[in-house]
């Protein structure tokens, strides 16, 4: 039969599929009520043929009052699409509850302003958006003013906005929606005011997420949900090991499967291309591909960590020298020396990979959860063999990112339009949880040797820190760019690199890697392994000098006031000088990263050699915010992102592949794990910082420096194990 | 041919009965609020009620539902009036919010069996729901919210 979905609705309506996106902005008519638009929000969609006016590319204002905000940002959980918007809405004085949101299409004008490409990442949608957005708001503002003060003829100096409207004297009123006319012949402002702080109305209030109701009723449409008329779906037989190459497939029994369309080789593996998911991957089981296992077939984790100890022995390329760390640390008076390590590590975004295409002789749509607009659409537009401006992106939500789904080769972008080549109609090509976890991409294994010491006084003299592992930027088209001319990779010794305390030796060197996993960027990068090694040395060179290590760090630090403020803010609110009942212990931890601070103090028990974090206090320094709210959450999931990967995860090769397949053997932490987590927030008018992954560097060192707190035993590896703990 | 009902409408489809239960939902019966995460009952986020039971409908051959009814997140309430969703609201839960279709369905197990459930009730009723943004202790406020409401309005 052929699948009944909501698409049909769009069939009756009379309208050609490739016209949906464009009509659904511009005239949804009645048929369509219900259906939710991919990335617009239900308040945007219904903005039904009612004029409008788009002062600027971030804005559209309609004759029925309603306000869409057009988000350059893609909403992967991260609150872009509220934060955002507040920024305008604030400038333009709009009634928050006519507000909503509408993804972007990929335009240059929608390009970060810091990066110049389409993308979510790095914690900087906030900080980058900040002035975008206010400015945008400010300059649609000043129009509406412009318009109403023409119609009353008054000075617009004296008119005044309020919720959505212009003001003038005690009895002239006029909305934004009434002035959308007048207001569209006006020229935008050349300079704009922006409010004083003082007075804002939304921005650092906590504000309830606009995309929360569509999220709670099945109306959100996830990358997974994209339904079009006629549309196969596909699942691909990808290569076991990485590296491998197809040399043959037989297809005899997958071919005549009920509901399979067609079966291909595509650059990636063996596309399975049926009517339904399931068709596509009952037949796959029936495939039968034949792989030249290539040079990986014998790679182990296991082996590729000795080689790591071994490299970590010699002298790696410099990226730090303060003084003389190797003559501080022979004069020393007491020495420390550990070696840190942490594995591979799956995303895990909770909605695998997808991508569906609809590629047509001269246009191609695609809809997918991107993070990298500007690259997927050029790496999509090259396999279709078309111009960028033929090739139409869209922007569905996100079920999590956390980097995965800003792919530097648009991996699971370009493997679709492939599958689209050979599909005749439209395809959407489905990862299962084995294939995405399967699929690469995931965050490099590191080793990080450190060496340190303390004088007769408790004071610490000396830091060698050496790293060991892969490059996540070498070999893309961006190395260039983000390397910017170093013979090492900033994103594997970033958090390290700037070792904030009072040392007066330090050295840090990189061995980079090279090993045919691929790698990228996760939720907070090189400072998720980097504030592990670092914070837990820490307290191991504040237990040589037999000091609190609280008071060691703080000592240290007492000219970084904001790190200070995080670390007496978290020690302050844990209590971190009262007793805790036998059995328990607490740990702290601080880190700067993404221009944000964080510290944590973790209060864990270990029970027959069971970790059990209870709470954690989270203190967050981000400057000047918009929403406290959202930075709670992300505080919370920060923490909790952090701590599974602590407690539990890691990814392992043995002859090449990889054992761990899905949520059972890469576990995360479940609701009767979740500890209790307080998030503080500090107070500050400096300059915007990020707050999608400043939460999670500090949880894997604060849960092991508790860990050491109660059992004495250290934590050098993770995920952590007590039978490991030295 | 399989019968059974959806959110109170009946359907009658023709379908392999192996085929899981969660890919009929989305696929023949176009229900997309029901996610897939991991296909092995790891993830619950494709938790939907047969006769008022939490399922994981990614295991579930769609022969289980013969002639019993089924409701997905599109039928809890699509006004968003039900105790749960508005307490979802209310502690503004989701992050992606893709795996949240699922918590509320358990959470409305929850609530029926239990309608004052303590930490220890929601922790084992809960944990099959896996949230990698880390919703959980907004999940946690949110049921005994709802809970709360329940009491007083008296209907889940």
């Amino acid at each position: 039969m052929n699948p009944l979905n909501a698409s049909t609705v769009r069939e009756r309506s009379g309208m050609r599929r490739r016209d949906f996106l464009k009509v659904s902005v511009a005239a949804s008519g009645g048929l369509l009520i219900g259906f939710q638009f991919p990335g617009i929000s239900p308040l945007a969609s219904a903005q039904a043929r009612v004029s409008t006016f788009m002062p600027n590319a971030f804005v559209r204002i309609g004759t029925d009052e309603r306000i869409t905000v057009i988000v350059n940002h893609s909403e992967m959980g991260q609150g872009v699409y509220t934060s955002l918007p507040m920024l305008l809405a604030e400038e333009l004085d709009a009634d928050w509850t006519k507000v909503g949101y509408e993804s972007a299409p990929v335009d240059p004008k929608y390009n970060h302003p810091a990066f110049g490409m389409q993308i979510t990442g790095g914690s900087s949608s906030v900080w980058s958006g900040l002035e975008q957005f206010r400015q945008a708001g400010a300059a649609a503002r000043a129009m509406l003013v412009a318009a109403a003060a023409q119609q009353w003829n008054v000075d617009p100096a004296s008119c005044r906005t309020e919720s959505g409207a212009v003001f003038n004297g005690s009895n002239r009123k006029l909305t934004y929606g009434q002035l959308v006319g007048a207001a569209a012949k006006l020229a935008p402002p050349e300079h704009v005011q922006l409010k004083d702080p003082k007075t804002f109305k939304l921005i650092g209030k906590p504000i309830k997420r606009l995309d929360t109701p569509v999220k709670l009723n099945g109306e959100a449409v996830f990358g997974i949900d994209v339904k079009l008329p006629g549309m196969l779906t596909a699942v691909v037989a990808r290569p076991p090991i990485f590296g491998a190459k197809m040399k043959s497939f037989d297809d005899s029994r997958a071919r005549s499967m009920a509901g399979v369309r067609r079966i291909v080789a595509v650059p990636s593996g063996v596309a399975v291309i049926a009517d339904t998911f399931w068709q596509a991957k009952i037949a796959r089981e029936a495939l039968q591909v034949d792989w030249d296992e290539g040079s990986m077939q014998n790679f182990s984790t296991s082996q590729m960590m000795q080689e790591f100890r071994e490299r970590a022995k010699s002298t790696g390329t410099s990226v730090r020298r303060d003084g003389d760390a190797a003559g501080a640390l022979a004069n020393a008076a007491k020495k420390v020396e550990a070696v840190y390590e942490v594995p591979y590590l799956s995303h895990l975004m909770m909605e695998p990979l997808n991508c569906t295409v609809d590629l047509r002789p001269d246009s191609c749509e695609v809809w997918t959860g991107s993070q990298f607009q500007t690259v997927d659409r050029a790496n999509a537009a090259k396999v279709a063999g078309l111009p960028n401006e033929k090739v139409q992106l869209h922007t569905t939500f996100l079920g999590g990112g956390f980097g995965r789904r800003a792919n530097p080769q648009s991996d699971f972008v370009v493997e679709a339009v492939h599958i689209a080549k050979a599909a005749g109609a439209p395809v959407k090509v489905i990862w299962t949880r084995e294939d995405d976890m399967r699929g690469g991409w995931y965050r490099p294994a590191f080793l990080h040797a450190i060496e340190g010491g303390v004088d007769a006084g408790g004071n610490a003299v000396s830091w060698r820190s050496r790293l060991v592992g892969q490059s996540i930027m070498a070999g893309t088209p961006f190395a260039a760019m983000l390397m910017k001319g170093k013979d090492y990779d900033p994103a594997s010794v970033e958090g390290v690199d700037d070792l904030p305390y009072a040392i007066p030796n330090v050295t840090v060197e990189s061995h980079q890697a090279e090993i045919n996993v691929p790698v990228q960027w996760l939720r907070s990068v090189g400072h998720s392994h980097t504030a592990f090694a670092v914070e837990c040395f820490m307290d191991e060179l504040a237990f040589l000098a037999q000091k609190d290590p609280y008071q060691f760090r703080r000592q240290l630090l007492l000219k970084q006031p904001r790190h200070l403020g995080v670390l007496d803010l978290a020690a302050q609110k844990s209590g971190w000088d009262k007793p805790l009942p036998k059995g328990m212990g607490r740990g702290i931890a601080v880190h700067f990263a993404f221009g944000s601070y964080s510290a944590h103090v973790a209060e864990v028990s270990v029970t027959d050699g069971k970790v059990r974090v209870h709470r954690m206090v989270c203190a967050i320094d981000c400057g000047q915010y918009v929403n406290p709210g959202i930075i709670a959450a992300q505080t919370e999931g920060g923490a909790i992102f952090g701590a599974s990967a602590a407690l539990f995860q890691e990814l392992t090769f043995e002859n090449g592949r990889l054992q761990q397949t899905n949520f059972n053997t890469f576990p995360v932490i479940r609701m009767n794990e979740c500890p209790e987590i307080e998030t503080h927030i500090v107070e500050s008018n400096e300059k915007a910082g990020g707050i999608g992954e400043p939460g999670v560097p500090c949880a894997a060192p604060a849960i092991a420096n508790a860990i050491f707190a109660v059992t004495g035993k250290r934590i050098r590896r993770l995920p952590i194990r007590m039978t490991e703990a030295i | 041919m399989i019968a059974f009902s959806v959110n109170g409408k009946l359907v009658d489809l023709d379908v392999d009965p192996s085929t899981p239960l969660l890919w009929v939902i989305r696929e023949h019966l176009g229900l997309t609020g029901t996610k897939y995460g991991c296909g092995m009952a790891q993830c619950g986020a494709c938790t939907v009620h047969i006769n008022g039971e939490a399922v994981r409908s990614c295991v579930a051959p769609v022969s289980r539902a013969t002639g019993k009814a089924v409701t997905t997140i599109e039928g809890l309430s699509a006004d968003l009036s039900s105790p749960l969703q508005r307490a979802w609201l209310e502690e503004d839960v989701p992050q992606c919010g893709y795996c949240q279709s699922g918590q509320l369905m358990s959470a409305a197990v929850l609530l029926r069996e239990k309608p004052r459930p303590t930490d220890d009730d929601i922790d084992e009723a809960m944990t099959g729901n896996v949230c990698r943004c880390g919703t959980y202790l907004r999940i946690r406020r949110a049921i005994h919210r709802a809970a709360e409401m329940v009491a007083k309005e008296g209907t889940l």
